[in-house]
């Protein structure tokens, strides 16, 4: 078997031991596209015995389509090591070619022209080249191999298997690049080895680069010696200047009017009442007229609310706003809101799962509900869901026995209970879902007519007709 | 006197080298085939040099300027240090970005910027250079700007459309840490900004209803970066972090930065040697996480004090802290379970559930998957072999510990050799690997923080 072989090389008459020699003529072989692309690799691999490994793997493929799955069988496992090699060789000449610019040549049209001195282990150049020709497509360029050459001109990718000679060019860049070589290096984490394994060393002869490798390895230890001799010195001196400009500065912000739902709101941006903002991204205060007739209270933002800063944005603040609609509710007119402020959940992989609040997180962000109910002063508040129940009540009351019902709360106040619409998201049974999915569009038909309620008798008192028995 | 390009050059890439991240990959597949242009990126990101602290070089990682208003602790460009101080014009770095570029030195840029005058100044004069290089050059190479904190919506609307990846540095694991260090930082400043950040790429990636095409809006994602080692927050904590840094803002990759003495230090961090080993053991733990089906706590559960082993890898402390759930047989066990075998690594897994439709799995055919039989011969059972009551041995953790080795004459070369033996030791794929991010990202070796 030759060197020089191409695909035909491996039908040669003297193959291999013991395998059949292919009948002469006529016969064809269907082998997977796998096999084919396999092939193009390995035989670009120096390995001498590479085309008797491929006739092996044909011969084979005729019995055992799918002896390319079983990458634990000797012969694919070899085969895949090669193709590995050749990949690796091809990724490498990537990474390290290193273009120079030839001066004072222009090519067609005033195109600068680059060279380029390269030493793959393996025949790779043709496969290689198309990635050169792809990114640098506005310079005429060659790179030049013991293994063959490959030219771009902007018109035509041309490649050749003879052997170049090292050009031995210089280009001035090159000492700025090895300025950023030996910067970019941290003297304090000193890996030699790992460096190596990438960067092997019969590479550095032609990496302008590793030259300064040596150098940067011997210094290391004595850089750091003495960057720990330097210790902190005095601060200079715009450092003192722009520490007094920013102890005298005035916020220029506009300050919302104290004791303003504005004001609050301001404030509550920075609450760490309880432990839950650290891990959420903002705090998910209330919105709506300060003046609404109506707010909804619901348990706690989600995953999209905690990033869009807003409440009810997410899925099931969509069923809400399009059942708000459907029941005539205008959702601009209403202030809605939630128990509690931060976003509480666990991480499941790249997912955030909600979690609900405990008691503690719940009276803690009760501060908040609090001074949102004294500022907003809604005629009717609709707590969507047993959280929102308890933050609103402290209620002993069961969530089951209110649902549905609107109850006295507070002096000129009513309250109405119904589900959270994420409930309505959680039920797999599609025939539940209809009947909870219609409760709930009641209880919120009952809040628009206790709203119009009010609406047109604004001075009496709301909502006792209205009142469960 | 004005500095020359060489001297600025050493400055501001010099007060780059401690962002961990100089990752080229993940981005959309793009050449200049049809613009004639200069430029490419193709599926994996291409590592075009190695320093000696074995981290890729990939992308020309400079500052724009190392001036800076701020004052975080651990900052070598604080405004406190006495640190030289230099600035890049906007061509100047488009220049550089340029002629490095087409000398196949780099993939792209990585810049990043001290804050001068105010943050939305600084972020338009970046936005500024990513925007000559896309449309006046017509460059097509990567692009990651790092986000300045508290710069407008707008800015980084529009470093979007030009940038491959964004970052914003989270800096370290909790508040507390971010107030006392970095005390102009706001922590809540920035976990809003990467909230916008995934709200806006995932528009962008909602095709639109006419033409049903997606907008290009960041097509690399965001990562972010955590200091380890500045403050008293220990792995699980760290860790813990990462979990809700990903599960909130989809960020490709959290990179963990061991605290490297810097020059002028600030009087409060000690000049400690850089915690190289446990920075290796976070990155394993957050491979873990995302591509081995853990959960932190199963990771950090059975360590004393939430600290990491650090003569273990995680995988293997969190296997001898489990014992029950083993031996596994590799001819039957489900991928998740496979994916808990010490020296399995996902390609590996791959591997066996491939070739086991066919064929009964024996020792031999996993050496051939460049499995290390050393590491997994305990905890399997394959065709012809049973590891018996290895799996029950009391010193079976012994066996897996690195050896004890009389101490080198200098401190330094002993500290090197001996994370040089962890590192071959307690790699949980098939081999260490310092850019652990390489082509398939399947393996848990590496040290670099590289991810190209």
């Amino acid at each position: 078997m030759e060197e020089a072989g191409a695909v035909g090389d491996l039908f040669a008459a003297d193959a291999t031991d013991n395998l059949p020699l292919p009948a002469g003529g006529g016969q064809t072989l269907a082998v997977p596209r796998a096999f084919v692309l396999l092939a193009e690799s390995i035989i670009c691999h120096s390995d001498p015995a590479r085309f008797d490994l491929l006739y092996r793997l044909l011969w084979r493929l005729q019995q055992e389509r799918n002896l390319l799955a079983i990458p634990s069988d000797a012969d694919v496992a070899r085969a895949y090591g090669l193709e590995k090699s050749v990949r690796r060789d091809s990724h490498k000449m990537k990474a390290f070619v290193r273009f120079k610019e030839i001066d004072g040549v222009s090519g067609q049209g005033g195109r600068r022209r680059f060279l380029a001195w390269f030493e793959p282990d393996y025949h790779i150049v043709a496969r290689t080249a198309p990635f050169f020709q792809r990114r640098f497509t506005d310079m005429d360029w060659i790179v030049a191999t013991p293994k063959g050459s490959a030219a771009w001109n902007g018109d035509a990718l041309t490649v050749s298997d003879d052997p170049a000679e090292n050009p031995m060019l210089d280009d001035a860049t090159d000492a700025l690049w090895r300025t950023y070589f030996s910067n970019i290096f941290n003297p304090a984490r000193l890996k030699v080895k790992a460096m190596q394994a990438e960067m092997p060393k019969k590479y550095w002869k032609n990496l302008p680069e590793a030259a300064l490798i040596p150098g940067l390895i011997a210094g290391a230890e004595a850089s750091v010696a003495a960057m720990a001799a330097r210790a902190a010195s005095q601060p200079p001196l715009f450092h003192e200047r722009l520490q007094s400009a920013a102890a005298s500065v005035v916020s220029n912000e506009p300050e919302a009017a104290p004791g303003t739902l504005d004001a609050v709101r301001e404030e509550a941006r920075s609450c760490t009442r309880c432990p839950l903002h650290c891990r959420a991204t903002q705090t998910v205060f209330g919105e709506g007229p300060d003046n609404a007739g109506v707010m909804f209270v619901g348990e706690q933002p989600g995953d999209q609310e905690d990033l869009a800063g807003r409440p009810f944005v997410g899925p099931a603040g969509k069923v809400f706003g399009g059942m708000l609609a459907e029941v005539g509710l205008d959702r601009s007119t209403a202030y809605v809101t939630n128990a509690v402020k931060h976003f509480k959940y666990e991480p499941r992989g790249k997912r955030r799962i909600h979690q609900k609040p405990n008691i503690g997180e719940v009276q803690h962000c009760k501060w908040w509900l609090k001074l949102e109910l004294d500022l907003v002063r809604p005629k009717l508040v609709v707590a969507l869901g047993a959280t929102a129940l308890t933050a609103l009540t402290d209620a002993s009351q069961r969530f089951s026995n209110l649902r549905g019902t609107a109850q006295s709360f507070g002096p000129d106040q009513t309250l109405l209970v119904t589900v959270h619409p994420s409930y309505l998201l959680r039920i797999p049974d599609a025939d539940r879902k209809q009947a909870e999915t219609a409760r709930f569009r009641a209880d919120l038909e009952l809040a628009a007519a206790i709203a119009s309620g009010f609406a047109q008798t604004t001075t009496s008192p709301v909502g006792s007709r209205f009142m469960a028995s | 006197m004005k500095k020359t390009m060489n001297e600025r050059l050493a400055i501001l890439s010099d007060a780059a080298k401690y962002d961990a991240s100089c990752a080229s990959s993940g981005t959309t597949k793009r050449d200049s085939t049809r613009s004639g242009g200069l430029g490419s990126t193709e599926s994996m990101g291409i590592c075009h040099a190695y320093a000696p602290d074995g981290r890729c070089i990939s992308l020309l990682k400079i500052l724009m300027t190392n001036f800076c208003i701020y004052d975080c602790a651990y900052c070598i460009n604080r405004s406190s240090s006495n640190v030289e101080r230099a600035r890049f014009s906007v061509e100047e770095v488009v220049w550089l970005t340029l002629e490095f570029y087409r000398r196949n030195y780099i993939e792209g840029l990585f810049l990043s910027s001290g804050i001068i005058r105010s943050s939305d100044h600084t972020m338009e004069e970046m936005v500024r250079i990513a925007r000559e290089l896309r449309t006046t050059h017509n460059f097509r190479g990567y692009i990651h700007l790092k986000s300045i904190p508290e710069a407008s919506p707008l800015l980084i609307e529009e470093a979007g459309l030009y940038a491959d990846r964004l970052s914003i540095n989270v800096e370290l694991p909790t508040d507390a840490g971010i107030t006392r260090l970095a005390p102009e930082k706001r922590p809540a400043g920035i976990r809003r900004s990467m909230g916008d950040l995934r709200l806006k790429i995932e528009a962008a990636n909602d095709p639109t209803l006419q033409t049903k095409r997606r907008k290009r809006f960041v097509p690399g994602g965001q990562s972010t970066q955590m200091i380890v080692g500045a403050d008293d927050a220990n792995d699980s904590v760290i860790l813990g972090t990462s979990a809700r840094l990903y599960g909130s803002y989809k960020l490709r990759r959290v990179y963990y930065s061991a605290f490297s003495p810097i020059p002028d230090a600030s009087k409060n961090l000690p000049l400690i040697k850089p915690p190289l080993m446990r920075e290796h053991r976070l990155y394993q733990a957050d491979w873990l996480y995302r591509f081995y089906g853990f959960d932190i706590k199963e990771i950090t559960a059975s360590q004393p004090g939430g600290m990491l082993d650090l003569a273990l890898d995680p995988k293997l402390a969190w296997a001898l802290a489990n014992r029950a759930r083993f031996p596994v047989d590799i001819n039957h066990a489900e991928r998740e379970m496979l994916l808990r075998v010490p020296g399995l690594g996902t390609k590996a897994v791959n591997g066996i559930l491939s070739a086991r439709r066919y064929r009964r799995l024996r020792l031999e055919d996993l050496a051939r998957l460049k499995v290390s039989l050393k590491k997994v011969q305990s905890f399997i059972v394959a065709e012809g072999w049973s590891p018996h009551r290895l799996i029950d041995r009391t010193d079976l953790r012994a066996m897996f510990e690195p050896q004890p080795q009389q101490m080198a004459l200098f401190d330094a070369t002993h500290h090197a050799e001996r994370e040089r033996r962890f590192r071959g030791l307690a790699t949980a794929g098939a081999g260490p690997t310092p850019c652990r991010n390489s082509a398939t990202g399947d393996r848990l070796g590496g040290g670099s923080g590289c991810g190209r």
